[in-house]
């Protein structure tokens, strides 16, 4: 039982690291991008829509294109939701929560969109697609790890895409802490105008890392329609974990590495209602708060200590004007 | 699609300098003909989605805002409570404090009202009852509001965060009581609120929710233009040191305007739920909270043009829900056509600051 709540807790904790690894790099660049719960709407959507045209265009499914095909769609439109956020705020140098907002709006949009007009495609009598054939793709799990027991059910039971969460966080965290790249990266965060007068390209650091940390957001809405809800693409199904993603960034205090355990924990708490006997539908939703009380905890010590490696980007949603220093 | 641009961009077509001043009518040329633009654009997208003539769409699209009596009494309606949001938010954004949690004080606003409904409904004379439901949701969404201010002020924590935050927490406290309240209990259909209604007044059933946003409306324009509380706001917006270096207690106007803005929140909470739908869901505020904080910047925080920008978003909203409607196309294309029109007005902002000048032919930059 444990192990099984463990493996849901990492499921459901997966699209969060993703969301939440995109958005730091995102953050450390001194761009707030709430544009992320849309992003990983599209990102969600264009996987389907690429797993959708290729599971009804062949007779025969090649496992290896079935993931291909939609990984490859799902971070085209994500590249390109992060671009129209850079274009306007980097280029165009509008204002960060507006522009962001208006991209939640625009993704969300498009996600249900696309998602109900490909509903109306096949004609089905219930409100969803099911992409059953791409998600067995997906979830292709080891082959001994069945045999494994527990240690095989919390370590190895899951589809590709959780490893590869946990890998870009790893390699987020290095890059951020170890790499000349990250010193530039975080550099830009904390002061622009600084890193500029050091010759860092701000321009290039900024667009680079929004558009990857969009890519990487995409992965989680992938993730959620191909592996946690088994293909099955419903409107709204998603629900607020964009949000929750922008929360795990300030819980992990800007560490990707952090983020991998707070994941875990958001999905546990997320999950255990579930695991409690006799608790009613409404003190459910209660528990669905803890994650938001538990993130505003976290926000208040952090700042109340007032440490420095504990704080926001110095520079996080300020816009940078060269000419206006 | 945008196309990708390093920092390069400007330096290849030419440079871009800053404008001090634009004459107001050369701003509002920009202004419409990035709507104009908008407008085209999403034009293409719905031939492209929906093999439709986009003619023909606008003109749905306008039946379906103010096609009838009852459809424009809905628009001023909603235009109404949006334009509220908006009011609340905006002296806030003046000081550069950014109150993303609208969404969350208007719901604990709203909850605040049902409460009373429920519990007192019975009990006080209607006469006695709506004023203690608006003085208990105008406290609620003070306090929802005043929690991040306080911690920004003493401890300097993100308010962008911490709003945002204090959103999903109303959200998910109010869908608790949704479903605690709900008859029978647990099964998740809202209670219908009967005591403490609004009146009807004139036979519309809105229009006492629009005269209280319409006086709200002048009210929050005298307190930023002509008040010395909104005086300081400005300054404080402008420039904390300079508001610091002149005396005033930057803490103070902070913690006040939060207030200001939660009250003003509380208030739109109460005439969602007593006013417009009786009774609570946890999708009551509708998104509303985050499309003020668009309508407000768009209307560059003048009370007076953000009449304009509610009533803008307000009639897409609708005349694309009625469009989704009649070619029976997924209600979400409102937000995709609301989302592109947002983006060109923003990006058309740019073109206001300033200038391009673009590079002569034989010129080396």
């Amino acid at each position: 039982m444990i192990a099984t709540i463990i493996q849901r807790a990492v499921m459901q904790g997966t699209p969060l690291l993703f969301g939440s690894t995109g958005e730091i790099l995102t953050e450390k660049s001194g761009h707030l991008n709430l544009g992320i719960p849309g992003i990983m709407y599209v990102g969600a959507i264009s996987g389907v829509a690429g797993a959708f045209l290729y599971e009804h265009g062949v007779a025969e499914i090649n496992p290896f294109l079935a993931v291909l095909i939609p990984l490859i769609c799902s971070l085209i439109g994500s590249i390109l939701m992060g671009l129209i956020y850079c274009f306007l705020t980097v280029t165009l140098r509008a204002n960060q929560n507006v522009t962001g907002l208006a991209l939640t709006t625009f993704g969300i949009g498009i996600g249900n969109f696309f998602g109900g007009s490909l509903i109306k495609l096949v004609n089905s009598d219930v409100p969803s697609i099911a992409l059953s054939k791409t998600s067995t793709a997906f979830k292709t799990q080891l082959p001994f790890a069945d045999n494994l027991g527990w240690f095989g059910d919390i370590f190895l039971s899951y589809g590709f895409l959780v490893y590869v969460a946990i890998i870009v966080a790893l390699v987020s965290s290095f890059i951020l802490n170890k790499t000349r790249v990250g010193l530039h990266l975080r550099a830009v965060g904390e002061n622009p105008g600084t890193a500029d007068a050091a010759g860092i390209n701000v321009t290039k650091y900024k667009y680079l890392a929004t558009c990857i940390g969009s890519a990487i957001a995409g992965l989680g809405g992938l993730y959620y329609v191909m592996d946690y809800a088994n293909g099955v693409w419903s409107n709204n199904g998603f629900g607020d974990r964009g949000w929750l993603s922008i929360a795990l960034v300030i819980f992990s205090v800007w560490r990707p590495s952090i983020s991998i355990i707070g994941s875990i924990l958001f999905g546990f708490l997320y999950v255990i209602p579930t695991y409690i006997p006799g608790i009613s539908v409404s003190s459910k939703k209660l528990f669905e708060m803890l994650p938001y009380v538990v993130t505003i905890i976290v926000l208040i010590i952090t700042s109340m200590r007032n440490k420095k490696e504990n704080q926001p980007p110095a520079a996080l949603g300020l816009p940078y004007f060269r000419e206006e220093r | 699609m945008k196309k990708k641009c390093d920092n390069l961009f400007w330096s290849a077509l030419g440079h871009i300098v800053k404008r001090d001043d634009i004459v107001w009518w050369k701003a509002w040329i920009i202004r419409v003909l990035a709507v104009l633009l908008a407008l085209v654009v999403c034009g293409v997208v719905t031939i492209f989605l929906t093999d439709l003539n986009p003619i023909e769409v606008y003109v749905t699209m306008i039946k379906g805002a103010v096609g009838s009596k009852r459809l424009t009494w809905n628009l001023l309606q909603n235009t109404a409570i949006l334009l509220c949001v908006s009011l609340a938010v905006t002296p806030a954004f003046k000081m550069k404090f950014w109150n993303i949690g609208a969404e969350g004080q208007v719901l604990v606003g709203g909850l605040a009202t049902a409460a009373c409904m429920i519990y007192l409904g019975e009990k006080l004379p209607p006469a006695l009852l709506i004023p203690v439901m608006l003085i208990v949701s105008i406290i609620s969404g003070a306090i929802w509001a005043f929690v991040p201010a306080y911690f920004k002020t003493r401890y300097n924590s993100n308010e962008t965060l911490f709003t945002l935050m204090m959103n999903y927490v109303a959200i998910q406290i109010v869908a608790f009581f949704t479903l605690e309240w709900s008859m029978p209990k647990g099964s998740g259909t809202p209670r219908p609120l009967e005591f403490g209604q609004l009146p009807t007044i004139f036979g519309q059933k809105y229009l006492i929710n629009i005269l209280i946003v319409a006086l709200i409306t002048v009210i929050v324009y005298i307190y930023l233009k002509y008040s010395k509380q909104g005086y300081e706001i400005s300054v404080v917006g402008e420039s904390e040191n300079t508001a610091r270096y002149i005396g005033i207690n930057v803490k103070k106007v902070v913690l006040r305007t939060m207030l200001i803005s939660g009250a003003i929140c509380g208030i739109t909470g109460f005439l969602l739920v007593a006013g417009t739908d009786h009774s609570l869901k946890s999708d009551t505020a509708g998104g509303r909270g985050f499309t003020a904080i668009m309508v407000s910047w768009l209307a560059k925080f003048n009370p007076v043009f953000m009449v304009l920008t509610s009533l803008l978003i307000v009639f897409l909203q609708k005349g694309a829900s009625k469009i989704s409607e009649v070619y029976r196309l997924n209600s979400s294309f409102s937000d995709i056509i609301t989302g592109i029109i947002i983006f060109f007005i923003i990006g058309s902002e740019f073109f206001i600051n300033y200038k391009i000048k673009f590079n002569k032919k034989g010129e080396n930059v």
